[in-house]
């Protein structure tokens, strides 16, 4: 085993690593303390790390320039129902991969696969069409649809079907031998097993159709459908420049909540995603 | 159980008990069909017929403010070839996918040689390292564009060292570097994650009989760590290039593809095409070679993890 480090290199790393930090923990900084300064320090000279005098009236100016609050709400429940509509199908499905024998499963489970080829960003056009076709366009129906179904939810129920495969088998045997269905099997065994594989889908998916945009702004065109980032990017003034103020008061508004419950549940959230980035 | 019941409903002309209509075998057929019904009714609608759709497409001359729609057989594909903006697009893609994965891959690795050093409050750089992952994108997006300005943060900072700074967005030599850098501090937290397991597998028996052996630190890096992580770094590059050709959001909030086409990637000269100018068939054709990269791309990763797996065993 490494011994401790003679303190000279400990000192060294230190400053090392708290200089490396500054581009991960500054702009947060700078975007929570110059949304409550006065338009007038925005670009001052020298750069003021802390406002003379907190002004709030960006983030009264937030909710009055557009429907904010019902932007919130837009991302807020579209984020949940996705989230929750993507652990159902992606748990079932990836279950059904793993643990049951039925004819054409590892055919099936290539063409799901398929999804993991095929970015939406490819598929935007015919989607876009699609939808129209069914009038659902400027509604929030293809924002729901298309990630619980779609390839999105693919990646989700790849990484259950690899949590699923691990169980041992004797945990169902008993179950069968006293005559439970396989539904029963999945919803009283299998699924709460499984909850740090759902835990790790669940952040991956809410976090995905929190910071969506592509679809929102070819999708949506009434400001009170928007969702949340494309909200933050209309703070613009006549001429269509950024009023600076303002837009930092709403991403503060965006980035804050998730960021807090980040704090609450790094260690989750860490392990988590770092398990999900492993496709 | 289930026999009984079956014999005692068998017509006496039959000998032989006939067979259970519900198997195990059938139950387990219809149980696996209906858990998978949902995803695979997805895939069929969501993303195959669509993938359909996006090739069909792209044999049309569509506009949609002319209301034309001609079937026009492989002209996209021509215009693709004839069209003198693409080998920018392509070039500007490449040149954000290869700038990402080097400055990406390199801080990530660093980050996570460094975090798996023993030393006290770890936990706290690591989590400030991994923040900006779980910052909204657009938020961080526009913070750092923020920053950017001309008379922004970043320039304030270099003027008190006595630096004129440039205008990073819109100069054409620091546009892309910019959207560049923005990107990577936003999500190589995930890849110094990544990493750092990888770190924590390397056995530490070799190091010390390298010790031993009197080789440097920088040997023992560059002779066992490097080797026994490489399965990573390939894996992360192309995840890492696969992200960067999706890129999308970043450029239209900081740069909108300039200045001149500087930092025009394939993405968004697709939404470009379609949703501002209204060439459906030309952006479909543009969607299938964006298909063509990113499949093969993932095809690649797949055959190299294989490979790597059966080596690891």
């Amino acid at each position: 085993m490494h011994g401790r480090l003679p303190p000279r290199t400990q000192a060294a790393l230190y400053g090392l690593m708290c200089l490396l930090l500054v581009p991960f923990v500054f702009p947060t900084w700078w975007m929570v303390t110059s949304s409550v300064k006065p338009i007038s320090e925005i670009f001052a000279f020298p750069p003021q790390l802390w406002p003379t005098h907190a002004d709030w009236s960006s983030y009264q100016q937030v909710f009055t320039l557009q429907p904010f609050a019902r932007q919130y709400w837009n991302s807020a429940w579209i984020a949940a129902v996705v989230t929750l509509g993507t652990l159902g199908v992606a748990s079932m499905a990836g279950y059904a991969f793993a643990r049951i024998r039925f004819p054409g499963a590892n055919a099936l489970f290539v063409v799901v696969l398929t999804g993991l080829l095929i970015p939406s960003e490819v598929t935007i056009v015919p989607l876009f069409q699609m939808f129209r076709a069914m009038g659902l366009v400027n509604t929030h129906w293809p924002l729901v649809l298309i990630p619980i179904f779609g390839a999105p939810c693919v990646f989700a129920t790849f990484i259950m079907r690899q949590f699923f495969i691990t169980l041992p088998a004797e945990l169902e045997e008993a179950a069968r031998v006293d005559g439970l269905g396989r539904f029963k099997i999945f919803r009283t065994i299998a699924l709460p097993l499984a909850r740090p594989a759902l835990a790790s889908v669940a952040i991956f998916t809410f976090l995905h159709s929190w910071n969506l945009y592509l679809e929102p702004i070819v999708f949506l065109s009434t400001p009170s459908l928007f969702t949340l980032p494309q909200a933050l990017t209309q703070f613009t003034d006549a001429y269509g420049g950024p009023m600076w103020n303002i837009q930092l008061a709403a991403a503060t508004l965006t980035a804050l909540p998730v960021l807090l419950v980040f704090v609450v549940a790094q260690k989750q959230f860490i392990e988590g995603l770092a398990h999900t980035g492993l496709k | 159980m289930t026999d009984a019941s079956v014999t005692r409903n068998a017509t006496p002309t039959q000998a032989a008990p006939t067979r259970p209509l519900w198997t195990l075998a059938r139950r387990e057929a219809l149980a696996g069909s209906l858990f998978v019904a949902p995803q695979l009714l997805g895939v069929a609608v969501f993303v195959l017929l669509p993938l359909a759709l996006v090739f069909w497409y792209s044999l049309h001359e569509w506009n949609v403010l002319a209301n034309t729609f001609e079937f026009t057989g492989v002209q996209n594909y021509q215009a693709l070839l004839e069209d003198t903006t693409l080998p920018p697009v392509l070039m500007a893609s490449a040149i954000f996918a290869a700038g990402l994965v080097v400055f990406n891959l390199s801080l990530a690795l660093l980050l996570a040689v460094l975090l798996n050093q023993k030393l006290l409050g770890i936990t706290a750089f690591r989590t400030f390292f991994f923040s900006p992952v779980v910052v909204s994108l657009v938020a961080w997006t526009i913070v750092w564009g923020f920053l950017l300005q001309h008379n922004g943060g970043i320039n304030g900072v270099l003027k008190l060292a006595g630096i004129e700074g440039p205008n990073w967005l819109r100069s054409p030599g620091t546009a892309m570097a910019s959207v560049i850098v923005v990107q990577v501090f936003k999500n190589v937290g995930l890849n110094m994650i990544l990493f750092l397991a990888a770190l924590q597998g390397v056995p530490r028996e070799l190091y010390e009989a390298a010790r031993i052996d009197g080789a440097s630190a920088w040997r023992q890096f560059r002779r066992i760590t490097l080797p026994l992580i490489s399965p990573t770094i390939l894996l992360t590059s192309v995840i890492t290039v696969v992200g960067a050709l999706q890129v999308f959001a970043q450029i239209a909030v900081l740069t909108q593809g300039g200045p001149g086409q500087s930092t025009t990637v394939l993405v968004y000269y697709l939404y470009q095409q379609t949703f501002q100018f209204h060439r459906f068939g030309y952006g479909s054709t543009l969607a299938i070679v964006l298909f063509a990269i990113v499949a093969l791309l993932t095809l690649a990763q797949w055959q190299l993890r294989r490979r790597f797996v059966f080596q690891e065993q």
